[in-house]
C-alpha cells in the first residue's frame, strides 16, 4: 500500500508495521490479570475457580440488591415559586464572559437555577455569537471545586476565614489606616467596565497618591506604544478582515489567541466561504516560526527564525517601496515576502498586515506597511478601538521595582497571577513580602494570593452584575445568572465599600446606567439584550500617519542581535491560554488543534531537530515507529537566558529547524506542591500528583520596554538514557484502515475553472454502484427506507473550518461527555464525542522542508449512516436507526460488547472503559487499582458541585456502555415540541441548532431537516454540490453528514498533487 | 390462562378510561363547564361558597343581567360606582377582591351562569375506595376448576385404559410387566419437572421484570391531601395545581402559595364526605388544613404569614421513572392532547393517591403504537401544523391508503424519542 498523502501521524505517514498494528488493537494495553507472572490460570491470584466464585457471587448480590425495597423519593415543591419560573423549562439571560481582558457576550441557559451551557449573544456585533473553546468551558469554573469560599486571612501561608464581611473590611480597614500615606496600588488585569473603572476612580481618590496599574501576561504594549508614535494614540484600532483579500501575517495567531480571535474569526471567515456562482476567496500569507492555528489555515506559508520576524516585516516594506534595508533573509523566505509585497500593493485598500510581536519597533514597522497598503480606514479601523488589552509592561515593570523598594504601602491584586505569570516571578513574589498590606480579589488561592495577607474572593462572572466594553461604544452587559455560591464579594462592592460609599454595586451598576442610557425602560432592555452598540456602526476611518519614528525603529530593527543557534518562541495554546483557567477538565483535555495532545504541554521542535538531537529520522519507518506508536516521548533540557526546563519534546512538521515553541499557561503549583490540589484545583495534577506540565512564564525575556516572547541563544541537553516521558494524544490512534477518500482540496484556481472536478470524481468512483444519483439504490443488497418526516442532515464547510475546537467543549458540556484524565487518554480512552482531525499533506511526503505543510481540519462526529455498519452488528439491538434518520444508541440497552465501535469505519464510538460519572450504583467500580487509578481530575468532575453543571436532559453514561453523538437529540425533541405546542412548522436555526453548530463562530457547521428543501441545511448542500462529497462514501454508509471540500487559495494542493503522481505511475506501469 | 387478566384488564381499561373520561371531561361548544372551571372554579362553586359566594341562583339574586355581566367584566368599575348589593356582598367577604375579566364575552358569560344555574351537586358516595378496577369478571378461577377435573379425568382414563390393556394381555396371554408406579414413572416425572420449570421460569421472569416496577404504590402523605375532594367534587382543574403540566416536562407539585389561594379562607372541612385512609380509620380535614398551616407559615386568626416557620411538604413521590429515561407531560399533554387520568387513573375519585399504570416501557410502547397523532384530516383542516412535514403521510391520508396516523408512524417507538 502506498504511503498515505493525508496523514494525522508519522506512523500514518510511513504506514509501518507497528502503526497498523496499534490502529488494529483495540487495547492498547495488555489484559490486567493480576499476577499472572507467566504461570498457569489456576496458579494465579484470581485463578478460575475463584473467578466462578465472584462471578456467582455478584450475581447473587445484584439480584439481592435490585430486588431490594424500591428507595423512597420525595418530591418537594416550592413554597412560595418565583414568577415566571417553571421547573423543566430552561430560562435564557444574556451575560458576559469576562476573563482577563477578554470580553465575549453570552446567553446562559439556566435549568432550574443552573446555568448549565454558554450560547454566544447573536446580538453582539463583534462576535456575532460565536464562541470559543474557553468560553464553552466557562461555566464549568463556576462549579469550580477549588474555588475560594469565603474571605479569609492568610498567616503564615495557612488561610483562616473570617466569619463575616464586618469583620474583614474591619480589619483590612484598619490595616490601610495604619499606612501612614504610603501608596496603595491596585493591581488588575486590563479591564474595560466603565463602572468598575468608576469605583475604582472613586476609591483611589479616597487614598491619596494611590494608582492603578493594569497588567497583562499576555501584554500588547509593542503595539499599543507603536501605535502612540505612529498615530499619537495609545490604543488598538479595529481590523476588519471581513475587508481584507489578502491578509498577511507575521507570526499573529489571530484565528487562535491574538488580541480578539473571536471577532476576527468572524470577519475572516468571511471571506473564505465560497460562492460556487462566483468563486473568490482572500489571499492569506503566514510568516511565522511554529505552527499555529492561523498559520494550518494559510493559503501560503513561510517560516523563519523568531528572532527574523523584524527583519520579515523590513523587508515587506522595503518591497512595498518604504526607504528602509532589510537584513539578510533566507532565500524562501525573502520569496515569500517579494510574492506578498506584490499582491499586498496589488490590492491596495483591500490588504491588511498584522504582526503577533510585541515588540515596538516592529510593531512601528507594521503601521508603516499598513499605511503603504492603504489599510488605514478600509481594514484598520480607528473609529472604534479594541479595549481588551491596555496593560503596559514597563507599568509592571516599575510597580515591581517599588514594591521590592517598600515603596508601596498596600497592593491589592484582582484577577491577575503575577507570581505564576509574570516573567520574573520571583522578584514580585519578593516585592510582596516586603509589602505592609495585601488584598488578593481571586477566585482561588494561587500562587499570587497564597502570598497575601488578606483575600476576599470577588464572585464568577455568571454570579456578577457587571459590564464591559471591549470596544469603544460597544458595551456588553452582565447579569447574574445563579445566586452566588460562596460567601463573595464584587470587586466594586469592596472598593466602594472601602472608600465610605455604601451602595451595593448592583445599585450603583443599576444608577450608572439608567443615567447613560436614560431610562430604566433602557436599561432593562440593555440587561435583556445583553449588548448595547451604535446604532448604526461607524464608518471606517484612519488616522494620520507620523513616520517620524520609523527610521529609528527601522535601524534597531536591522541593528538587532542576529539570532543563532535555537531560539524559543512562547505561545499561548488554544484550549489553556494563560492558564487562569487551567484547572478546566474541559480544557485540559481538549486536545491542541495542532499537536492533537493534551493536559501538557512541551516542546514543539521540527523534525530536523529530531534527526540531528535524537538521530531519529522519521522518514523510515522503522524509526518513526519508536516515536509515533508509543506515547513515550523525549525529554530534552531547555536552557535559555539562564533559565532551565525539562520538557518533553513533540515533533510537529512546519515548525521551524531552529525554533523551539513552548506553550504556557501549564504547571500551576502552589509553593506547597501538596498545597495545590485543594487550593489550586485537581484538574492541574496527575494522578501521581505532579503538576500537569511546566510552567514557561519564566523564558519570558524583558527587554527593556516590553516583554518579548521569544528568546536566543539556547541550548538543549539531551540523554537519551533519560527517562522518556508520555503526553497523552489523542485521534492518532484510530485509523480508516487505509480507505480514502477522507478529506477533499481543490485549488481555488482550478475550481474556477472546473466547478466539477469533485463532483465527477464522485461520479467516476461510484460508476459501477449507479453513480451518484442512484448510489443509494444499487449499492447495496439492502432495501431503501422511507423517512417520512424529518431526515436530520449536517453539512461542514471545511472551507470554514479552522480547527478552533469551540464545537468540541460545546458537545461536552452539552451531553455530559465524561473527562477521562491523562492517565485514560494514554490508554486511548478519550470520550470526545466530536473531534477535530487535523490532517497534515507535505509534497512528495518529505518532512525537510518547514514551509510545505499543508493542514487540513476536519471535524469528525458520528455520520449517522442510513446504512450503518454499526447497527447490524450489535447483538442487543442497541443501536438502530430512527425514522428521523438518526443512528440512536440505547445506552440502556447497551451491554457493552463494542462490535459496533469495531464496525465503524468512522471511529467515532466512545465506550466507557471506567465508572467516569460516577453513574454506577457500585461506588467501589470507580476504584480501578487492578487496571490503573483514575485521575484526581476525573473525581473532581463527579464532586457534587461540579455535578451541577450537568445538562438535566441528558443522562450520564455508567462503565461498560457505548457511547457517541446524538445530533443533541435533546434539541430536537425539544425544537419539535416547541413547534408542536406553538402550532406551527419546525424553523431552523430558531427551533433547532446542534451544539456545535451554535457554537461555531464561522457557520461552519449546518444542521437541519434535510428533506425540507428550504432549510438551511439543504439549500447548502443544494447552493455547493460541487464541493459536497461524503467521507469513504464509496463503502456505502450513506452518511447523513456531508462535507463541502476545502478550497485553498494555493497554486497546488500536496495531497492532490501526490495523488495524481501516484496515478500517472500507476498508469505507466500498467 | 394466566395470560388472560392482564390483558382483559387492559382491554376493559383501554375501552373504558377513554369513555370515562369523555363522560367527566368533554362536553361541547360554549363549554360553559370549561370556561367555569378555568375562571372561575378556583374562589366559586355553585353550589358552596368557597372564597366566593356560591353561585347559583345568582341570576336571581341580580336579575340585571347588564349589571351582572358589568360586575363580572371588571368588578372594581360595578363597586366604585356604590353598587349597594355588591358594596355588602364586598364587606361579608374580607373585602377579599375579585378577579377582572375583561377578556370573557357576554356569551362565554351567559355560558357560564346557565351552567351554574343548572348545575347538580353530585350525590356524594360516602364509600371511599371504591375504585374502577371492578367491573371485569375473573375467570381464572374457573378456567383452573376446570382444567385441574379435566386432568384428573385424563389421569383416571390414562389409568383405566392402562387396567383394561393389562387385562387383555392377561387374557391373550401375553406376558405382562410388573407396571411401574405413576410416581416412579419417568415419563411422568419429566412431565412434571417440565412443568414445573416452564412454572417457575415464568415466575421468576414475570418477577424480574416487575423489579423495580410500582403500580398501585400508595404511600402515606405527610399531609391527607384527597384528589377526590378537591378535583373530584370541587371540580377544581387540574392545571390549576399542575400548572406546569402544559409547559414542562414536569407537572410540578403545586407551591404552596397555590394552595393558600384557598386555603386562606378555607380553614376547616364540614361540607364534604368523610374521610378514611386505607387502613379504614377516619381523617380529621379540618386537621389536615391545619398541617397546611404550619408548613406556611400561616396563623389562620390574624391572617398573617411567619415566613420564618416555614417550609416546603416533602411529600413522597410516587410515579418515578428510571433516570435513562426522558419524559416530557408537555408533549403529551399539550402536543398529544392527552388526558391526565390516562396515565394516572380516576384521580379525581382517589382520596390518597396511588399509581394507576405500571409505567413500564411495555405500556408506554403500547400506547404508542394505537394512540392516533393530532394530523389534519385528509383535507387538511384542523390538527397542528407542525405536522405538515410529514408530506407523504398526508399524500397517504388523502389517496386513503391509510386513514390515520399512529404516534408509532411518526417514529414514536424509536428509542431515542424517549431515552438520550
Amino acid at each position: 500500500m502506498s504511503d498515505k498523502k493525508y496523514w494525522q501521524s508519522f506512523g500514518e505517514r510511513n504506514n509501518s508495521e507497528a502503526f497498523q498494528k496499534s490502529t488494529e488493537n483495540e487495547f492498547n494495553e495488555s489484559f490486567p490479570l493480576e499476577g499472572l507472572d507467566g504461570k498457569g490460570l489456576l496458579d494465579a491470584k484470581t485463578p478460575r475457580r475463584d473467578f466462578l466464585k465472584y462471578l456467582g457471587f455478584s450475581t447473587a448480590a445484584a439480584t439481592l440488591a435490585a430486588s431490594c425495597e424500591m428507595p423512597v423519593r420525595h418530591v418537594v415543591p416550592y413554597l412560595n415559586k418565583p414568577e415566571n419560573t417553571i421547573p423543566g423549562v430552561a430560562d435564557y439571560y444574556a451575560t458576559t464572559y469576562t476573563y482577563g481582558g477578554d470580553v465575549v457576550s453570552l446567553v446562559a441557559k439556566v435549568r432550574d437555577g443552573r446555568p448549565i451551557k454558554l450560547e454566544g449573544n447573536t446580538m453582539s456585533s463583534i462576535t456575532k455569537g460565536g464562541t470559543s473553546a474557553r468560553v464553552q468551558a466557562s461555566v464549568l469554573d463556576l462549579y469550580d471545586t477549588a474555588r475560594l469560599r469565603f474571605p479569609v486571612q492568610i498567616v503564615d501561608g495557612k488561610a483562616q476565614e473570617v466569619s463575616t464581611f464586618e469583620a474583614f473590611d474591619k480589619m483590612v480597614g484598619e490595616a490601610l489606616a495604619g499606612l501612614g500615606g504610603a501608596p496603595v496600588v491596585l493591581l488588575t488585569g486590563t479591564l474595560t467596565s466603565p463602572t468598575t473603572k468608576q469605583a475604582i476612580s472613586e476609591f483611589l481618590a479616597k487614598y491619596p497618591g494611590s494608582k492603578h496599574v493594569q497588567y497583562d501576561a499576555d501584554s500588547y504594549s509593542g503595539l499599543l506604544l507603536a501605535n502612540e508614535a505612529s498615530y499619537g494614540k495609545k490604543a488598538i484600532p479595529s481590523y476588519k478582515f471581513e475587508n481584507a483579500k489578502v491578509i498577511v501575517s507575521l507570526g499573529a495567531d489571530f484565528l487562535g489567541t491574538w488580541l480578539s480571535p473571536l471577532e476576527f474569526s468572524v470577519g475572516y471567515a468571511k471571506n473564505r466561504k465560497v460562492d460556487a456562482k462566483n468563486p473568490t476567496m482572500s489571499k492569506h500569507y503566514q510568516f511565522e516560526s511554529m505552527l499555529s492555528l492561523t498559520g494550518a489555515n494559510a493559503d501560503a506559508r513561510y517560516t523563519h527564525r523568531p528572532s527574523e520576524t523584524g527583519a520579515v516585516a523590513l523587508a515587506l516594506l522595503a518591497e512595498l517601496g518604504g526607504s528602509v534595508t532589510a537584513p539578510a533573509l533566507p532565500e524562501k523566505v525573502k520569496a515569500g515576502v517579494r510574492k506578498a509585497a506584490k499582491e499586498l500593493s496589488e490590492n491596495k485598500g483591500k490588504a491588511l498586515v498584522v504582526s503577533g510581536s510585541n515588540d515596538v519597533n516592529v510593531q512601528i514597522i507594521v503601521n508603516a506597511i499598513n499605511e503603504a497598503i492603504g489599510a488605514g480606514g478600509t481594514t484598520v479601523d480607528w473609529s472604534s478601538t479594541i479595549q481588551t488589552r491596555q496593560g503596559i509592561d514597563s507599568d509592571m515593570e516599575s510597580l515591581v521595582a517599588d514594591l521590592n523598594d517598600g515603596k508601596v504601602g498596600a497592593l491589592l491584586v484582582y484577577n491577575v497571577n503575577p507570581a505564576y505569570d509574570y516573567y520574573n516571578a520571583e522578584k514580585f513574589k519578593s516585592g510582596l513580602a516586603k509589602t505592609k498590606v495585601s488584598v488578593s480579589f481571586n477566585d482561588r488561592i494561587d500562587e499570587t494570593t497564597e502570598l497575601v495577607k488578606f483575600a476576599l474572593p470577588a464572585p464568577h462572572f455568571l454570579e456578577s452584575w457587571g459590564d464591559a466594553e471591549p470596544k469603544s461604544g460597544y458595551y456588553s452587559f452582565l447579569q447574574p445568572t445563579i445566586a452566588p455560591l460562596f460567601k463573595t464579594r464584587p470587586l466594586e462592592e469592596t472598593l466602594l465599600l472601602w472608600s465610605g460609599n455604601k451602595t451595593s454595586y448592583h445599585e450603583y451598576h443599576k444608577q450608572y446606567w439608567i443615567s447613560k442610557l436614560g431610562s430604566v425602560e433602557n436599561y432593562e432592555k440593555a440587561l435583556q439584550d445583553g449588548v448595547v452598540e451604535p446604532a448604526v456602526p461607524a464608518a471606517a476611518t484612519g488616522a494620520p500617519f507620523n513616520s517620524s519614528k520609523l527610521s529609528e525603529a527601522a535601524s534597531a530593527v536591522a541593528g538587532a542581535k542576529k539570532g543563532e543557534g535555537l531560539e524559543v518562541v512562547l505561545y499561548q495554546s488554544i484550549g489553556l491560554g494563560l492558564g487562569a483557567q487551567a484547572n478546566n477538565p474541559w480544557l485540559q483535555e481538549f486536545p491542541d488543534p495542532i499537536t492533537k495532545s493534551d493536559w501538557d504541554n512541551y516542546a514543539i521542535v521540527s523534525p530536523h531537530f529530531a534527526k540531528e538531537h535524537f538521530n531519529l529520522d522519521l522518514s523510515d519507518r522503522r524509526q518513526a515507529d519508536g516515536y509515533e506508536v508509543y506515547p513515550k516521548r523525549y525529554v530534552i533540557k531547555l536552557k535559555v537566558n539562564g533559565k532551565e526546563l525539562s520538557l518533553p519534546c513533540e515533533i510537529v512538521p512546519g515548525t521551524q529547524n531552529d525554533t523551539i515553541a513552548v506553550a504556557v499557561g501549564y504547571g500551576r503549583q502552589s509553593a506547597k506542591a501538596e498545597n495545590t490540589a485543594v487550593n489550586i484545583g485537581r484538574a492541574v495534577i496527575t494522578v501521581d500528583g505532579k503538576t500537569v506540565g511546566k510552567n514557561a512564564f519564566p523564558l519570558l525575556a524583558f527587554n527593556g520596554t516590553t516583554v518579548s516572547w521569544y528568546s536566543t541563544g539556547a541550548t538543549v541537553d539531551f540523554d537519551k538514557n533519560a527517562e522518556m516521558f508520555e503526553v497523552a494524544r489523542m485521534q492518532t490512534h484510530n485509523g480508516y484502515e487505509g480507505r480514502t477518500e477522507v478529506v477533499k482540496e481543490i485549488t481555488l484556481e482550478e475550481f474556477t475553472e472546473n466547478r466539477n472536478t469533485i463532483l465527477d470524481e464522485r461520479e467516476e468512483e461510484l460508476k459501477p454502484f449507479g453513480g451518484v444519483e442512484k448510489f443509494e439504490e444499487q449499492g447495496t443488497l439492502y432495501p431503501t427506507y422511507d423517512r417520512p418526516g424529518m431526515k436530520w442532515g449536517m453539512s461542514i464547510d471545511l472551507n470554514t473550518c479552522f480547527g478552533c475546537g469551540a464545537c468540541v467543549v460545546a458537545c461536552h458540556a452539552e451531553n455530559n461527555v465524561p473527562v477521562v484524565g491523562k492517565s485514560e487518554v494514554l490508554r486511548y480512552h478519550d470520550m470526545h464525542w466530536l473531534r477535530i482531525d487535523r490532517y497534515f499533506s507535505t509534497p512528495g511526503g518529505k518532512l525537510e522542508d518547514a514551509d510545505d505543510v499543508q493542514v487540513v481540519f476536519q471535524p469528525m462526529l458520528c455520520q449517522h449512516c442510513d446504512n450503518a455498519p454499526c447497527e447490524n452488528v450489535c447483538p442487543v439491538n442497541a443501536t438502530n436507526h430512527s425514522n428521523e434518520g438518526l443512528n440512536q444508541m440505547a445506552y440502556n440497552r447497551c451491554i457493552g460488547t463494542r462490535y459496533c465501535a469495531n464496525n465503524c469505519p468512522y471511529k467515532v464510538r466512545r465506550f466507557n472503559w471506567a465508572d467516569y460519572t460516577g453513574a454506577d450504583s457500585f461506588p467501589n467500580n470507580q476504584d480501578q487499582s487492578t487496571v490503573g487509578v483514575l485521575d484526581p481530575s476525573v473525581h473532581m468532575m463527579n464532586d457534587d458541585l461540579t455535578r451541577m453543571v450537568l445538562n438535566p436532559d441528558v443522562v450520564v453514561r455508567s462503565r461498560g456502555v457505548m457511547e457517541k453523538c446524538s445530533f443533541c437529540v435533546q434539541r430536537l425533541q425539544e425544537g419539535k415540541l416547541k413547534a408542536k405546542k406553538e402550532n406551527r412548522t419546525l424553523e431552523d436555526l430558531k427551533d433547532i441548532q446542534t451544539a456545535c453548530q451554535q457554537a461555531c463562530p464561522t457557520d461552519a457547521i449546518v444542521f437541519g431537516n434535510a428533506n425540507d428543501s428550504k432549510a438551511l441545511v439543504s439549500v447548502t448542500r443544494a447552493q455547493n454540490a460541487q464541493r459536497l462529497f461524503h467521507v469513504i462514501e464509496e463503502v456505502h454508509t450513506l452518511p447523513n453528514v456531508s462535507y463541502l471540500a476545502k478550497v485553498r487559495h494555493a497554486d497546488k494542493i500536496f495531497g492532490v498533487e501526490e495523488e495524481k503522481a501516484e496515478t500517472t505511475t500507476a498508469e505507466k506501469h500498467s | 390462562m394466566i395470560h388472560h387478566r392482564p390483558i382483559v384488564r387492559k382491554l376493559l381499561f383501554s375501552i373504558l378510561l377513554p369513555s370515562l373520561v369523555l363522560l367527566g371531561y368533554s362536553s361541547f361548544a360554549q363549554d360553559g363547564k370549561a370556561l367555569f372551571q378555568s375562571n372561575c372554579a378556583s374562589c366559586h362553586s355553585p353550589v358552596k361558597v368557597v372564597l366566593g359566594p356560591a353561585l347559583q341562583g345568582v341570576t336571581s339574586r341580580v336579575p340585571d343581567k347588564k349589571l351582572l355581566h358589568d360586575w363580572i367584566h371588571n368588578n372594581t368599575k360595578v363597586l366604585a360606582s356604590g353598587n349597594a348589593y355588591f358594596n355588602q356582598l364586598y364587606t361579608q367577604y374580607n373585602k377579599t377582591a375579585m378577579s377582572t375579566f375583561p377578556s370573557l364575552s357576554d356569551k362565554e358569560i351567559d355560558a357560564i351562569l346557565n351552567y351554574v344555574e343548572t348545575y347538580k351537586a353530585p350525590t356524594a358516595t360516602p364509600e371511599a375506595g371504591g375504585g374502577s378496577a371492578k367491573p371485569e369478571s375473573d375467570n381464572t378461577l374457573l378456567y383452573g376448576i376446570l382444567t385441574l377435573i379435566l386432568a384428573i379425568i385424563m389421569f383416571v382414563l390414562l389409568q383405566v385404559n392402562s387396567s383394561l390393556k393389562k387385562l387383555s394381555d392377561d387374557k391373550e396371554g401375553i406376558p405382562a410387566y410388573e407396571p411401574v408406579p405413576f410416581w416412579r414413572n419417568k415419563v411422568y416425572i419429566t412431565f412434571l419437572v417440565l412443568v414445573l420449570f416452564v412454572l417457575g421460569g415464568y415466575w421468576v421472569v414475570s418477577g424480574a421484570i416487575g423489579l423495580g416496577r410500582q403500580q398501585n404504590y400508595q404511600p402515606v402523605q405527610p399531609i391527607f391531601y384527597s384528589h377526590k375532594v378537591h378535583a373530584g367534587i370541587n371540580q377544581i382543574s387540574c392545571l390549576y395545581c399542575h400548572s406546569n403540566a402544559m409547559d414542562s416536562k414536569h407537572a410540578t407539585v403545586p407551591p404552596l402559595n397555590v394552595c393558600m389561594n384557598c386555603h386562606a379562607a378555607i380553614n376547616d372541612y364540614s361540607k364534604g364526605p368523610k374521610l378514611y385512609r386505607e387502613d379504614g380509620s377516619e381523617v380529621d380535614g379540618t386537621q389536615e388544613i391545619q398541617k397546611l398551616y404550619s408548613y406556611t407559615g400561616y396563623d389562620p386568626k390574624t391572617s398573617t404569614y411567619n415566613t420564618a416557620n416555614a417550609k416546603p411538604v416533602e411529600w413522597v413521590k410516587i410515579h418515578s421513572l428510571p433516570d435513562h429515561v426522558f419524559f416530557s407531560h408537555a408533549q403529551h399533554t399539550k402536543a398529544g392532547k392527552v388526558q391526565c387520568q390516562t396515565c394516572h387513573g380516576p384521580i379525581q375519585e382517589m382520596d390518597e393517591v396511588k399509581q394507576f399504570a405500571p409505567l413500564s416501557m411495555g405500556w408506554c410502547v403500547n400506547c404508542h403504537r394505537t394512540t392516533k397523532v393530532n394530523f389534519p384530516d385528509s383535507a387538511g383542516n384542523g390538527g397542528n401544523k407542525f405536522y405538515s412535514v410529514y408530506e407523504k403521510f398526508h399524500q397517504d391520508l388523502k389517496n386513503g391508503t391509510k386513514d390515520s396516523i399512529t404516534v408509532r408512524d411518526i417514529g414514536g417507538t424509536d428509542c431515542q424519542k424517549c431515552h438520550y
